[in-house]
């Protein structure tokens, strides 16, 4: 009975070809937005944690002042660190494998008659193991240039590009920041730009002690980035570091910090977490579709129960029960929601794989969301189609028969 | 084997009711060949869709070899036509665009018989009715005589106790109806009970016997010789 009620069902929608694509259309659209969003979530997910575990899954930033909700909620008037609590990092813990601090502004460099604005990093020879930084010619800093702030700078690709001619020798040349003049004594290996689109060359790294003496002007320090050595957990790391610097710089044990740690963990959690919530919001979006396709592939259900009532009365007549006109109402609307739901996944899948090689992510092609959106399309014939087949199987014979 | 006893049928109810039926007493046994006639109002086409178990009689006992059909719920009513009617309407009654071949089997499709199984008996239920040309053409494609043939392949296709025809030949000119008459006669001769209603006398002559209705109740009712 069942089988046969699904071939009547294909035979019926067939003859209505029209019509029933541009009913199941509202499933086609629904499932495939579903499928689509669901699987570039994901993968977006995917790409974002990838990138942002490429930073460092086993450096910590340490701000002054208490961050709430992200990195960016750190506040500038917060008192910043002083050379002595960068000192007590390095003596007192042994889990950390490079502490350096970054001095961080802007600035137009000269050189000749080509200028440049550029960043400029005031950092120590740490700051390369922490960055995974490499010098391509030249040398890191030397311990005199750290310790008396000398003018020394290392310059990244894009910098050498956009002041040097392609073959001319840059170490050893003087370029001129504001009002003071740097020798270059290295350039750093090409990285090319991140995941976020940034370009990892645009830089100039100067020791921290030149920075302080010739750009800021005090011994202030406002970021420390560290790297914990491998196998030694993040969590026991941020525990020592916030132990002694809670010592360093006086604070009570009961007391607020006033700098904060912070892991690429933590950014990772707060990246998740948006990106679940904006899933599930799109997701919902693409739910609010399904239900008007349902409400569509109910109305015209209705239409053909009106349609074929006399059809109802001749099945009656030659002795079909109520069930079996329920059922074979009902079964038409599910074949018509799944044929929906089926073209709507294959959408889906296209859409997912297009815009995953449009936006460069990750294609993740989850099979749950396709086996789950194919039941749902179905249950949506079942929901949407009760109705107008009950309204067929209630049919009094006779009445039905005499329709015109 | 079908008897009817203080039938009634009244539509409608306080001052617009309608008492179409006003007791009917009738007995039909098994192997004959009755033909129902009346003036239009008379309820004749009421009393066979009563005997059709399409429509339920608001007073009186309907009993068929012994089961009272009154007493039967829907259900019971859809398996009683399911398996002992077999229905023949004036405008035939047909499904659109479905071939002569998936007509006269939809009946077997409720009554379980297996796809190979309703093929074979379907088409020789075609055949039987001179249409094994036409197997799979759509009732669209089909004159009149032959679509009406199709509706008697697949009233009989279930081989049912009791034909019940309404009107079988009121759509048809003078030549297909005598056609029409002839086959379901030869259906009546091989063990088939036949009520039909019918307001053409020449039509009615076919029959084994004329019950006459005026205004709800039984006028005549007599046998004649064929």
């Amino acid at each position: 009975m069942l089988y046969n009620a699904f071939l009547q069902a294909i035979r019926e929608i067939k003859r209505n070809m029209m019509r029933s694509a541009l009913t199941a259309i509202g499933i086609v659209i629904g499932i495939a937005s579903v499928i689509a969003m669901v699987n570039i979530g994901k993968g977006a997910s995917a790409s974002i944690t990838q990138s942002v575990s490429k930073l460092g899954s086993n450096n910590l930033l340490i701000l002054p002042g208490q961050t709430r909700g992200g990195p960016g909620g750190a506040s500038s008037f917060a008192k910043p660190f002083k050379p002595n609590d960068l000192n007590v990092l390095k003596s007192s813990i042994n889990t950390l494998e490079a502490v350096s601090p970054v001095e961080n502004t802007s600035m137009t460099v000269v050189y000749k008659d080509q200028n440049y604005r550029t960043n400029i990093k005031g950092v120590n020879n740490d700051y390369f193991t922490v960055q995974s930084l490499e010098v391509d010619l030249g040398r890191k800093f030397e311990k005199s240039e750290l310790r008396t702030g000398q003018s020394a700078c290392i310059v990244g690709k894009t910098v050498v590009k956009k002041l040097f001619a392609p073959d001319e020798n840059v170490l050893g040349q003087k370029i001129r920041l504001k009002n003071f003049s740097c020798v270059i004594v290295g350039t750093l290996v090409e990285k090319g730009a991140n995941t976020f689109g940034g370009d990892q060359d645009d830089l100039i790294l100067v020791p921290t002690k030149m920075f302080q003496r010739r750009i800021s002007g005090n011994n202030n320090i406002h970021m420390i980035t560290v790297s914990v050595k491998k196998n030694i957990p993040l969590e026991e790391a941020k525990l020592q570091i916030d132990q002694v610097l809670r010592e360093s710089r006086h604070i009570k044990a009961n007391d607020e910090a006033d700098f904060t740690i912070l892991s690429f963990t933590t950014l990772l959690d707060t990246i998740s977490q948006i990106t679940a919530i904006l899933t599930v919001m799109l997701g919902a979006v693409a739910a609010i579709s399904l239900i008007v396709g349902g409400v569509g592939i109910m109305n015209i259900m209705l239409v053909s129960v009106t349609e074929r009532t006399r059809e109802i009365g001749i099945r009656m007549a030659v002795g079909a029960m109520a069930a079996d006109i329920l059922i074979q109402f009902l079964i038409e609307s599910v074949v018509l929601s799944a044929l929906g739901g089926i073209v709507g996944v294959l959408l889906g899948l296209a859409i997912t794989y297009g815009v995953a090689i449009g936006l460069d992510i990750q294609l993740i092609l989850d099979p749950s969301i396709t086996v789950l959106s194919l039941l749902f399309s179905m249950l949506i014939g079942v929901i949407f189609g009760i109705s107008p087949a009950r309204k067929a199987a209630n049919m009094n014979p006779i009445d039905a028969l005499r329709y015109e | 084997m079908i008897k009817l006893a203080g039938i009634t049928k009244t539509y409608g109810s306080g001052e617009v009711a309608t008492q179409v039926l006003k007791g009917i007493d009738l007995q039909i046994e098994k192997g004959e060949f009755v033909a129902i006639m009346g003036p239009s109002g008379s309820g004749k086409s009421t009393l066979l869709n009563i005997l059709g178990a399409l429509d339920v009689p608001t007073e009186g006992d309907y009993s068929f070899m012994d089961t009272n059909i009154r007493g039967l719920s829907k259900d019971q009513l859809a398996l009683f036509r399911r398996n002992i009617l077999g229905f023949v309407f004036q405008g035939f009654n047909l499904l659109k665009k479905t071939s002569a071949l998936a007509n006269v089997e939809m009946p077997l499709i409720y009554q379980g018989v297996s796809a190979k199984e309703r093929h074979k008996r379907a088409l020789e239920v075609l055949s039987s009715v001179g249409l094994q040309e036409r197997v799979d053409y759509d009732p669209g494609q089909l004159s009149g005589g032959e679509q009406q043939r199709v509706a008697i392949a697949r009233a009989i296709v279930t081989r049912p106790k009791v034909l019940i025809a309404d009107e079988p030949t009121g759509n048809l000119d003078t030549k297909r109806s005598h056609e029409i008459m002839q086959l379901i006669t030869g259906f009546n001769r091989e063990g088939i009970t036949v009520v039909m209603v019918t307001h053409e006398e020449e039509m009615a002559e076919y029959a084994s016997r004329i019950i006459r209705l005026r205004d709800g109740m039984i006028e005549k009712d007599g046998h004649h010789a064929v």
